[in-house]
């Protein structure tokens, strides 16, 4: 069964020459939340705007709800809601007002039922008589997702919804996303905050370069690139990593008080019984141990750093010392 | 055809027009007022005749041209030029709708406050300047098609602008000529022979001349040549707004 939306080798190359994308090919299920990571520059607006109608194509095909996003446009657009990365409001429009006419816009009879409810929901209801300038950088991203919201789209585009929002907004918007899922709405959303992709989406998509390297289920990603740390604290310290120990993924910490090891979440589950089998024959004894996997943030820097792409070929992600960016 | 839409940004459209009704209409309706009262009342009087026309209802049309060309232009262009300039105009590109629907939004509104604007001066102009429209309904034809026309044009520079002065160029370095050589203040047979040819070159001349006819019956072209010129200008305009939706310039990198 096709996805809710279908993308096939989606090409794009800006008039200037750049290309921006690269034989994309990615299907979307029904009622997912799919988050698209990738650093600045990787494609992921663009992505986002050619399925949408914001930027034209230069190959390939896209349908959204079983519809073809050119010959069928207003099918597909229909369906869509989008939240995009840049705040623009109309400074003289009032909350209500701007929220109506995108109802309208998007081809809805009036509603004010389904208006109000929406405003509620995003906490604007007090405000919605406000011109839109009079309100906050936080209260007009919301009002544009509100906007999206207004015509009941089966899907939702949110192209970093909560950059430069505050903690608590971020928590609620995440509530509504899962709330919006719950109804059968499908949800792709962009981010720089791994954390939110760990927190919420099902499935995940890496984009570096134009090019989509990986899409995975995110707890397998997870389990299947993370690695796993089991740090031991020792009840003397060590000088030295003892020789038995040797050639084993371990080192020290905390001035010889810790011992870590590290291993692949995946397939090195015999070593730490060996680890701990070989430290009772050397006589080293531990007070306490802690075993930590590694986060999605680690996983995904680890992903974009590496020289080229070719996912089956990863391992584990260097858990520490590689900087984000 | 997505009704709600086209209706959803016409209204917008007209809202912002109620917004800025002081520089929309009270503006051009007083600098038109300003050429009635000196030309039509005060030295009209010591003029002569123009085809036995009293000199203040001679320049009626013209003027009224003036203000129907310079505000269907730059409505039509800031109502377009806004949302591309802000940003917001991503909803609306995002949104089911035709080319053809959001032309008839965008162009609708523009046209129809131009229209009103011609109405509120040819009601002003009668405090001043008497006059009579001999075919009320050419009249009503020819500014409702001239306030289209140019509602399009002006929509057409408001997608090609990228930047604030270019939207003001075109009504003021280029229609204002136009409409003051166009046979405005007299008949273009009053002018020497070669600059009567000359005159022909000019757009305006021929709407200003059909113009003219619908109010006195006296025209410098035949009224045919008037309609069928706008005609010709309103359908290379439709041409030209099909060809940027279609090629997406500058709207859709
Ligand atoms: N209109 C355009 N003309 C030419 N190049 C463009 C245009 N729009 C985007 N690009 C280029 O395409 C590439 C991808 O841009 P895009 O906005 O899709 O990145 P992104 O993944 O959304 O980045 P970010 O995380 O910063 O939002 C960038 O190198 C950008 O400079
Ligand atoms: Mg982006």
């Amino acid at each position: 069964m096709p996805g809710e939306i279908s993308i096939r080798h989606l090409e794009k190359v800006y008039d200037d020459g750049f290309r921006a994308l690269s034989d994309i090919n990615l299907e979307i299920q029904r009622g997912e939340i799919f988050a698209l990571l990738g650093p600045n520059g990787a494609g992921k607006t663009t992505l986002i705007s050619i399925v949408c109608g914001l930027v034209n194509a230069s190959g390939g095909e896209v349908m959204v709800a079983g519809h073809d996003i050119i010959r069928d446009y207003r099918g597909a657009r229909e369906s869509i809601g989008l939240v995009p990365q840049e705040l623009s409001t109309d400074a003289f429009e009032s909350v209500w007002g701007a929220v109506s006419f995108s109802r309208g816009l998007f081809g809805k009879s009036p509603d004010p039922a389904h208006i109000e409810k929406v405003l509620r929901e995003l906490s604007l209801w007090d405000k919605r008589n406000n011109r839109l300038m009079s309100l906050s950088g936080g209260m007009k991203r919301r009002v544009m997702i509100a906007k999206a919201l207004s015509h009941e789209p089966r899907v939702l585009f949110l192209d970093e919804p909560t950059a430069g929002v505050d903690v608590e907004l971020r928590r609620d918007m995440w509530a509504m996303v899962r709330g919006l899922r719950e109804s059968g709405v499908t949800i792709i959303l962009t981010t720089h905050y791994i954390e939110e992709a760990e927190e919420m989406a099902d499935r995940i998509g890496v984009i570096r370069n134009g090019e989509i390297i990986l899409v995975e289920d995110k707890a397998q990603l997870m389990a299947k690139l993370g690695s796993k740390e089991l740090r031991l604290h020792l009840q003397h310290p060590l000088d030295a990593i003892p020789d038995a120990l040797n050639g084993e993924p371990v080192s020290l910490e905390a001035d010889g008080y810790d011992l870590i090891y590290t291993f692949d979440a995946q397939r090195e589950q015999a070593g730490v019984a060996r680890l701990l089998r070989l430290l009772g024959e050397k006589g080293i004894e531990f007070r306490d141990l802690q075993t930590r996997e590694s986060s999605l943030e680690e996983i995904f820097v680890g992903l974009v750093n590496r020289p080229s792409a070719g996912v089956d070929a990863a391992t584990t992600a260097s858990p520490s010392g590689v900087n984000e960016r | 055809m997505n009704l709600h839409g086209i209706r959803a940004i016409y209204k917008f459209e007209m809202a912002r027009m109620r917004r800025t009704l002081m520089q929309s209409v009270a503006s051009p309706v007083i600098s038109t007022t300003l050429y009635f009262v000196v030309f039509g009342a005060a030295i009209g009087s010591r003029m002569g005749d123009i085809d036995g026309i009293s000199y203040g209802a001679f320049i009626i049309p013209g003027l009224l041209m003036l203000s129907l060309l310079t505000q269907s232009i730059s409505n039509a262009s800031f109502g377009i030029y806004m949302p591309k300039f802000s940003g917001t105009i991503y909803e609306v590109l995002s949104a089911p709708v035709s080319y053809l629907e959001i032309v008839l939004g965008y162009v609708g509104a523009a046209a129809t406050k131009s229209v009103i604007l011609g109405l509120i001066i040819l009601v002003t102009a009668r405090f001043f300047v008497d006059y009579q429209v001999l075919h009320p309904f050419w009249m009503l034809a020819f500014l409702v098609l001239t306030a289209v026309t140019f509602s399009l044009f002006g929509f057409i520079i408001g997608i090609w602008a990228d930047g604030f002065e270019q939207l003001q160029v075109v009504p003021l370095m280029v229609i204002t000529p136009l409409v003051f050589l166009g046979g405005t203040f007299y008949s273009i047979d009053m002018l020497p022979e070669v600059w009567q040819t000359v005159a022909l070159f000019n757009p305006v001349v021929y709407l200003i001349s059909g113009f003219r006819w619908a109010f006195y019956g006296v025209s410098d072209v035949h009224i045919g040549i008037s309609v069928g010129m706008t005609l010709v200008f309103l359908f290379a305009c439709m041409f030209t707004i099909s060809w940027i939706f279609r090629t997406g310039y500058r709207l859709r990198p």
